[in-house]
């Protein structure tokens, strides 16, 4: 994991910035194969993006849970634990949201807080589980996290079921007004585009994590333990609470994403059939942003646009929408084996230097 | 006697919805006895359920009639290994991170497959249902045995096949120099380095084959459950197979015995009704149950489980 994290100190932005533009180079190609135009695509997806006050407020509403999500990947990442779980993390996160949010009737001020807070505690006990498992059985976090995103989702279906179910829907009941976190105002302003507070929640958990972990003795500790495990023990870190500290932490980033996806945008919670695929986005915004809060913020923004403007690709150019998973994949892929990229960058560069590798 | 029949009934679905997770966990074993992490096995199962259900397809509009889904069986094999290449040169070639890797396996198998369907089947989420798929063979005599020929003996050909190649597996990893040495990179690629064992070499043979094998998984999906293919044919399969490998410790025979364990889990759902004591418990909990025994299984039940020493580590000859 340690070699991801060089990434954004050594080479500065130029892998990410080679590696998108290897990974839409790539869904053009892709898209030549399949007889389509890819200039006419992406232009169709730009537009879709920027075409109107409603596309642009929609496309907001879909980098937010990206950059809560990329947050807690990032987060677990930065102290050396790969958290994959975001997926269950945000189920979970949604499902707090939800049984406070339609359950409880309360005046605004302490019920949307207290809807926020429900999800976002419920998301970081489901991360923390795999800190708990982590640290004191040993069990690979990966492996703990992939089995509890599956264990969320039924879990969660169960609870919507049994609890919260609308008769004769495969949903939830809605959600009491006063525990919205919608922006009725500018919602109206922007041909009911579904913004919401959750957006300024997402940008300022990006300053909380920029805070706790470069300026507090806690964020010290939790980056002393990702980066050496035996240095941070020798030096009388608790290693394991660290690591469920870092996972809970981690859990209540995605579980907050969970919690704007009910609050902010559809005020009721369905019935899933799947995961909803935050949690996976967010691995690859917390690897394009290198582990960085701002790095995080701005592979939100690109994936977030790419995801939402697939929609117009698939309407103007006819382009199926599912590209757009391969353009994120190999994003991802060229930025994983950054060996690639920086093959590509060092003859652009002109002089070659005897090691790239850091 | 009733209850009975139904036993053999549920010990053929049992291995029905084993196979798939026989074949798979079988190539995460190949990979990671190599040192190579596959969480990507899920991928390399979609890619492979998807070319079973394209070359079927096309094989039957050709006119091949029953040698079709054969034909499935091969293709998905082979777009198996090709898949599994991306994971290879990433991680054994350009040392990236395996786990991240496997993610990016999964990533884009969703994606390719789904909008490469779109394309072949003017827009459709799906391919076009398969005519000729594999049907359930009886093995004479045995078949007539009660309960268990029933359970056992009457099965599809690929149940057949999963088990063969769960013995050979045993047989390449434990009785033949190749497996000694796929072994020994994924213990101590240094010290195998020296020995004149070509790591990476072993590592992308390693990798290929788990393409190879969680491909025929996927395809057995295709070919024997659903008879075509969509964006959820897989559905987590590939995962479960991940756990099985785990949960049996890295070995050919404990991966067989949680498969089956697995597919258990899973079949039990079609038959709940049948049981008395299990008529209150709602659909959720036992679509969560092999989930949650993985968790408390890898949580200490049943002892720690013992990774290859060097899974995970990109192999750097500098550092030897």
């Amino acid at each position: 994991m340690d070699k991801l994290m060089r990434i954004m100190t050594k080479d500065s932005a130029l892998v990410p910035l080679g590696a998108i533009l290897l990974g839409l180079l790539f869904g053009a190609l892709v898209m030549l194969v399949g007889g389509y135009n890819p200039i006419v695509a992406y232009a169709a997806l730009l537009d879709k993006v920027f075409g109107s006050a409603y596309d642009f407020g929609e496309a907001v509403r879909e980098i937010t849970p990206l950059i809560l999500t990329g947050l807690a990947v990032a987060f677990a990442n930065r102290t050396g634990l790969f958290n994959i779980g975001a997926e269950g993390q945000f189920i979970m996160g949604m499902t707090g949201a939800s049984i406070v949010g339609i359950k409880f009737d309360l005046p605004w001020i302490i019920h949307m807080p207290l809807a926020v807070i429900a999800g976002a505690v419920l998301g970081g006990l489901w991360g923390g589980l795999a800190g708990y498992l982590k640290a004191k059985r040993g069990v690979n976090e990966v492996i703990t996290s992939i089995m509890l995103n599956w264990t969320a989702l039924f879990l969660a279906n169960y609870i919507v079921n049994a609890f919260l179910l609308q008769p004769g829907q495969q949903r939830s009941y809605e959600i009491h007004e006063s525990a919205s976190l919608t922006i009725g105002w500018l919602s109206e302003l922007m041909g009911n585009a579904r913004v919401h507070w959750g957006t300024l929640i997402a940008l300022a958990g990006a300053a909380i994590f920029y805070i706790v972990l470069w300026r507090t003795r806690q964020g010290y500790e939790l980056r002393a333990v990702g980066h050496n495990p035996e240095a941070a023990r020798y030096a009388g870190m608790n290693v394991n609470s660290n690591i469920v500290r870092a996972m809970f932490i981690g859990g209540v980033f995605a579980g907050l994403a969970g919690v704007v996806d009910v609050l902010g945008v559809f005020h009721y919670q369905t019935v899933m059939a799947g995961s909803p695929g935050y949690g996976f986005d967010g691995v690859a915004v917390a690897l394009l942003g290198g582990n960085n809060p701002i790095g995080v913020v701005l592979a939100a923004i690109l994936f977030g646009s790419l995801t939402y403007g697939s929609a117009g690709m698939s309407f103007a150019a006819d382009v199926p929408p599912e590209i757009i998973r391969v353009v994120i994949g190999s994003v991802i892929f060229f930025i994983a084996a950054h060996g690639i990229v920086r093959g590509l960058i060092r003859p652009l560069k002109g002089k070659s230097k005897k090691e790239g590798a850091a | 006697m009733d209850l009975l029949l139904k036993l053999g009934e549920l010990i053929n679905i049992t291995l029905v919805f084993s196979t798939a997770l026989i074949f798979t966990a079988m190539g995460g074993i190949f990979s990671e006895k190599s040192g190579v992490v596959n969480i990507g096995l899920e991928g390399l199962m979609v890619s492979g359920a998807f070319a079973a259900a394209v070359a079927t397809y096309t094989a039957e509009e050709a006119g091949m009639g029953a040698a079709s889904p054969w034909v499935g069986l091969i293709a998905a094999l082979l777009f198996g290994v090709i898949f599994s290449l991306i994971h290879a040169v990433a991680t054994v070639t350009f040392k990236a991170d395996q786990v991240v890797s496997g993610v990016v396996i999964n990533f884009l198998a969703a994606g390719l497959t789904v909008y490469l369907v779109k394309i072949m089947y003017d827009g459709a989420g799906q391919t076009e249902t398969l005519n000729e798929v594999f049907s359930k063979v009886k093995i004479p005599f045995l078949s007539d045995i009660p309960v268990i020929g029933k359970g056992f003996f009457e099965a599809y050909p690929t149940t057949y096949l999963a088990i063969f190649i769960v013995a050979l597996t045993y047989y390449v990893l434990y009785k033949t120099p190749f497996g000694l040495r796929l072994r020994s990179v994924g213990e101590h690629p240094g010290a195998a380095d020296t020995m004149g064992i070509r790591v990476s070499r072993y590592r992308y043979l390693g990798v290929m084959i788990s393409g190879a094998l969680a491909g025929l998984g996927g395809a057995t999906i295709t070919l024997t459950t659903t008879s075509s293919f969509s964006h959820n044919t897989v559905s987590g399969q590939g995962f479960i197979a991940l756990a099985a490998m785990i949960f049996g410790k890295w070995h050919p025979l404990g991966a067989l015995g949680a498969a089956m364990f697995f597919g258990f889990s899973q079949a039990i759902r079609n038959f709940v009704q049948l049981f008395d004591f299990a008529k209150g418990i709602p659909m959720e909990f036992l679509y969560m149950l092999p989930y949650v025994l993985t968790i408390l299984v890898l949580a200490g039940a049943v002892g720690r489980a013992k990774a290859p020493s060097a899974l995970g580590e990109a192999y750097d000859p500098g550092k030897r």
